[in-house]
């Protein structure tokens, strides 16, 4: 259950950041070839907000998805999960995007 | 760590394995209720928000209260009120900042920290017992043990000859670079030190979490089953050695090395792979030699 780490981080780093104002809304990202569960994350982000600034805050989730370079084809193509395989049979491939766990934003109040 | 809800409460149990106490009296008090409505009161409610003054100047100015309506969840009313900020940064920032931190000690004493990593069972603890009794003699060895409970482990590799220290994590599934950080703190090892951190026996949570070592190495046996890389993708991606372990036991259960090694390679393509038995002792060089280039 690293989700409850994880969004604990995500907690501290935003209270940390509005200094005493009410927080609103979190806007994070965690991308689909991360081994984190964007449904663990909210019900933990209820429990860890409590008695926060944060509390009763909305956590809003966008899961870019898994994409791939081939270094071989030359071709952009998606990744369901992390086996790198190109369809054209290449395994030399390069993660675009999927692996981000980032917070963007916040709105306070 | 809370074990009933996973909430922050006292935080793991750092102990030194000595060689005849057994002192039970690490402060595990839980002296908070499980109403919810105490866990965060320790965590900083920015008393130091002074310090920010700077960049919010301008919406001082708020007359109405938000605390009469905190609880209301209606979105509609707090248009004017709010303002936004674009953070963009990394969830684990803080992590990856210790981790850092934790690798500069580390490099500045010439100390080499290898994470280790595995599913329970795996032969991690047997594999490291075996290490420090054949490799003690290139150079001083430490170890720190992460378990959710117990020093069993730690005891074990302290008969072995070397120091430890065991990090008991609670209801935490992983070691995170905080953690470690306490550890080399407790442990104090030697300049020039070769330092093993084994990781709590899991194959999902550790791989998220950098703690400031040279490399990860995972520990699969074959007892475990061929497709164990595809199954925990992520624990392999993030490795640079896959130790497959126990191969004593491939005449009694039905284990496909090659395909294994195919699996790991598909999820990882540099990653480097060893054969061993940490009981019986064959293809351990090949382990030592990894080690001593690393």
């Amino acid at each position: 259950m690293h989700e409850m780490s994880i969004t604990q981080s995500v907690v501290d780093a935003v209270c940390e950041h509005a200094a005493g104002r009410r927080v609103r809304e979190v806007k994070i990202q965690v991308g689909a070839l991360c081994a984190v569960v964007p449904d663990s994350m909210q019900f933990c982000f209820e429990l860890v907000t409590e008695g926060t600034l944060m509390e009763g805050a909305r956590l809003d989730i966008e899961q870019p998805p898994g994409k791939a370079s081939c270094r071989a084809c030359g071709r952009d193509f998606t990744l369901t999960d992390l086996i790198l395989l190109c369809p054209c049979g290449s395994a030399d491939v390069e993660i675009l995007s999927g692996r981000e766990l980032r917070i963007m934003s916040m709105e306070v109040s | 760590m809370c074990a009933t809800c996973g909430c922050g409460g006292d935080g793991p149990v750092v102990t030194v394995a000595h060689d005849h106490d057994h002192d039970h009296d690490h402060d595990h008090d839980h002296d908070h209720e499980h109403g919810h409505d105490h866990v965060h009161d320790h965590r900083p409610q920015h008393s130091h928000v002074h310090e920010h003054e700077h960049d919010h100047d301008h919406s001082h100015g708020n007359e109405h209260s938000h605390d009469e309506h905190s609880h209301d969840h209606a979105d509609d009313d707090r248009a004017s009120a709010t303002e936004t900020i674009t953070l963009e940064q990394k969830v684990l920032a803080k992590n990856d900042l210790l981790a850092e931190r934790n690798r500069g000690w580390l490099a500045g004493r010439n100390i080499l920290a290898l994470n280790m990593m595995s599913s329970p069972g795996s032969g991690k603890t047997t594999l490291l017992e075996r290490t420090i009794r054949e490799m003690s003699g290139e150079r001083p060895i430490a170890v720190i043990e992460g378990d959710q409970e117990t020093m069993l482990d730690a005891d074990r590799i302290k008969a072995a000859g070397c120091s430890v220290v065991q990090v008991n994590t609670g209801a935490g599934c992983h070691l995170d670079a905080d953690m470690m950080a306490k550890a080399l703190d407790a442990l104090d090892p030697a300049f020039g030190s070769l330092l093993f951190v084994e990781n709590v026996g899991n194959l999902v949570c550790p791989a998220l979490f950098d703690l400031g070592e040279k490399a990860r190495v995972v520990v699969i046996s074959v007892t475990e089953g061929t497709d164990k890389p595809l199954k925990y993708p992520h624990m392999f991606a993030a490795a640079d050695l896959v130790v497959i372990n126990k191969i004593d036991l491939l005449p009694y259960v039905d284990f496909d090395t090659e395909m294994c090694e195919k699996y790991a390679r598909s999820i990882n393509p540099g990653l480097s792979l060893l054969s061993v038995s940490a009981t019986t002792g064959e293809g351990i060089d090949a382990w030592y030699a990894w080690v001593t280039k690393c």
